[in-house]
C-alpha cells in the first residue's frame, strides 16, 4: 500500500515538475473555461434583458458552462496526461518500472481531477464579480455534480486511453473531439424535453443528462432532485466499470502487440 | 545455488498468428555478475528479445525467468531488480535531469533519492546539467543521463539497448569503465545490445548472435574471433550478418 502511494506521489510529482516548468501549460487549462464562461456570462446578460424566463432563471447557463467544463477539463486532464508520456516516449520507462497499470490508471484520475479544478475553479470566482453570480451558491449539491462530471471524464478518459494504446498518436483527434459527440444530447443548455422523442432514451443514457436536469431543477426551482444524482451515480459506476475493462485490455493488448516501447507510432 | 539472472527457454515471438517469428524459439541464460552481449543486425530480433525480458511484451511461447522470478506470472517481483536504457526511449525533456532523475527514484523505491541522484551524478559527469531540461541536452548528455536513470535503483541487472551510441570516444570510453566497475562492484548482471563490436571485446564475457530471430552462434569474444579465424568481433559479426562463414554455426548451439 505504502510503495503504491510512493509511485502514486512519483507520477503526481512527475506532472508538478512540468507544470512548474512551463507556466503556459497551466494559463492553457484556465483559457478555455475563463473564455467560456465570458462568453456566455454576456449572453446571460442580453437573453436577461429579453426573456423573462432567463431573468427568473440567472446564472443557469453560466452554471452551465463551468459544470460542463468540470467534465471536459477532467476528461481532457486524464487524457492529456497519457498524451504527455506518448509524446516525451517515456511509456516504456514507466512500464518497466514497478508501476503497475492500475496505479498509472489512478495518477492519471487524480491528475484529471487536478487539471479539472486548476482550469474551471479560476473561472467560478471570475464569475462572481463579472457577472455577479457564483457557481457555489448552489452549495453541497455542486460538490455532487462536480463529482458526476469527473466521474464520466474518466470514463471517457479510460475509454479514450484505451483507443490510444491501441493505435497509438493516431487516435489523438479522439482525446479533443470525444466528448463533444455527447454534448448535443446532455441537455447542457436546453432541457431533455426539447430532444425528439426517439433522441431521449439516448439522452437519459448518459450521467450528464442528469446532473444538467438537476442543476436546472435546483437553480430554476430550488429543489435538490436525489432521484437524478442517484441514477447519475448509478450509471456513472456502469460506465466507470467499462472504461477500466478497456483501458486494462487495451493495455495489456500492448503488451502483446510491442506497442508500450513504440508507442508514437 | 545462485540462480541465474536470466533464463529465457523456447522463447518465441510472432506479432501475427501466421506471421514469421520476430523472436524464434531462442534459449539462453545469463549468469550473475556476467556481461553478455547481444549481437546481431537490424531486425535480428535483438529488441524485441529485450522487451520480452523486460515485461513490456508478451511472448507467444517459451519461459522467462529474471533473477529467480517467472517474468509471465511474477513480473513486478523482478521489475524492482532490474532497470533498461534504450534509444527507442526517452526521459521527459520537459523536466530537468534531476526531476526525471527524483520522479524514477520515487517509482523505484529508492532510499536517499537526493544522494543517489549526486553520486550517480559524480560518476557520470551529470553534476553541470543537472538542473538543465532534458530535452536541450546534447544527444551524448541525454545517453548519459538515461544511464543514470538506468542505474538509480540499484540494478541486479541491467538491460542496455546502444548504451554508448552518441558518446564522444572519451565518455563512452569513461561509460564502458562504470558499466564494468558497477557489474563487477554490484555483482550485477548486464545483457548488452550493441554494434560496437570494440565495446562488446571489451566488456562482455559471453556473447550471443542473432540472425532472423534465431541464435546463431554464442560464446566468448575471443573464442568467437579464434572459430571464425578472423582478427576482431567486427569481422565475426560481418561473416555472420553476410552468412559468409563456413563455420558450422548450428553446432555452437
Amino acid at each position: 500500500m505504502n510503495a503504491s502511494l510512493g509511485r502514486l506521489g512519483a507520477m503526481l510529482s512527475r506532472h508538478y515538475y512540468l507544470f512548474r516548468g512551463s507556466w503556459t501549460r497551466v494559463f492553457d487549462l484556465m483559457y478555455w473555461p475563463l473564455l467560456q464562461m465570458v462568453i456566455w456570462g454576456f449572453i446571460t446578460l442580453f437573453l436577461n434583458q429579453h426573456s423573462n424566463w432567463f431573468a427568473q432563471a440567472a446564472g443557469v447557463l453560466i452554471g452551465a458552462v463551468l459544470l460542463w467544463d468540470v467534465l471536459v477539463r477532467a476528461q481532457f486532464g486524464f487524457t492529456l496526461s497519457l498524451l504527455e508520456e506518448m509524446w516525451s516516449r517515456n511509456l516504456a520507462n514507466l512500464f518497466v518500472s514497478p508501476l503497475r497499470p492500475f496505479e498509472f490508471g489512478i495518477s492519471l484520475m487524480t491528475l484529471g481531477v487536478i487539471r479539472s479544478m486548476i482550469g474551471v475553479i479560476p473561472a467560478a470566482l471570475l464569475a462572481i464579480p463579472l457577472f455577479h453570480y457564483s457557481v457555489f451558491e448552489m452549495g453541497l449539491p455542486l460538490i455532487a455534480f462536480w463529482s458526476m462530471l469527473i466521474m464520466l471524464g474518466w470514463s471517457i478518459g479510460l475509454m479514450i486511453a484505451s483507443l490510444l494504446f491501441r493505435f497509438g498518436l493516431a487516435a489523438e483527434s479522439y482525446a479533443w473531439a470525444s466528448i463533444f459527440l455527447i454534448q448535443p444530447v446532455s441537455g447542457v443548455w436546453y432541457p431533455v424535453a426539447v430532444l425528439p422523442d426517439w433522441l431521449k432514451p439516448v439522452a437519459w443514457s448518459l450521467p450528464t443528462t442528469h446532473v444538467f436536469e438537476g442543476m436546472r431543477a435546483l437553480v430554476i426551482g430550488g429543489t435538490f432532485r436525489w432521484d437524478l444524482l442517484a441514477s447519475a451515480f448509478a450509471l456513472n459506476l456502469v460506465y466507470l466499470a467499462f472504461g477500466f475493462a478497456a483501458f486494462l485490455y487495451a493495455f495489456g493488448r500492448a503488451r502483446m502487440r510491442g506497442q508500450l516501447i513504440q508507442s508514437s507510432e | 545455488m545462485t540462480p541465474d539472472a536470466i533464463t529465457v527457454e523456447g522463447l518465441t515471438k510472432r506479432f501475427r498468428e501466421d506471421g514469421p517469428a520476430a523472436v524464434d524459439a531462442i534459449s539462453f541464460a545469463v549468469p550473475r555478475g556476467a556481461i553478455v552481449g547481444l549481437l546481431g543486425g537490424n531486425g535480428a530480433g535483438k529488441t524485441t528479445t529485450i522487451s520480452m525480458l523486460l515485461g513490456i511484451l508478451v511472448p507467444t511461447a517459451g519461459r522467462i525467468t529474471v533473477l529467480g522470478h517467472d517474468m509471465l506470472k511474477h513480473r513486478f517481483r523482478a521489475l524492482p531488480l532490474l532497470n533498461f536504457s534504450s534509444p527507442y526511449v526517452d526521459l521527459p525533456g520537459r523536466l530537468t535531469v534531476r526531476e526525471n532523475l527524483s520522479v524514477f527514484g520515487r517509482l523505484y523505491g529508492v532510499r536517499g533519492p537526493d544522494e543517489r541522484i549526486a553520486e550517480l551524478a559524480g560518476e557520470l559527469d551529470l553534476v553541470a546539467i543537472l538542473d538543465r531540461k532534458t530535452g536541450s541536452l546534447s544527444s551524448g548528455q541525454k545517453t548519459r543521463a538515461a544511464l543514470a536513470k538506468a542505474l538509480i535503483n540499484r540494478p541486479e541487472l541491467l538491460l542496455l539497448d546502444e548504451p554508448t551510441a552518441s558518446l564522444d570516444p572519451d565518455t563512452a570510453d569513461r561509460v564502458r569503465g562504470h558499466l564494468e566497475s558497477y557489474a563487477r562492484k554490484a555483482h550485477a548482471s548486464i545483457l548488452l545490445a550493441s554494434h560496437n563490436m570494440a565495446e562488446v571485446e571489451r566488456l562482455c564475457a559471453d556473447v550471443l548472435m542473432m540472425k532472423g530471430g534465431k541464435i546463431v552462434d554464442r560464446g566468448a569474444p575471443d573464442t568467437l574471433i579464434r572459430r571464425y579465424g578472423r582478427e576482431d568481433m567486427e569481422q565475426v559479426f560481418l561473416d555472420i550478418a553476410r552468412g559468409t562463414s563456413s563455420t558450422d554455426s548450428e553446432a555452437a548451439q
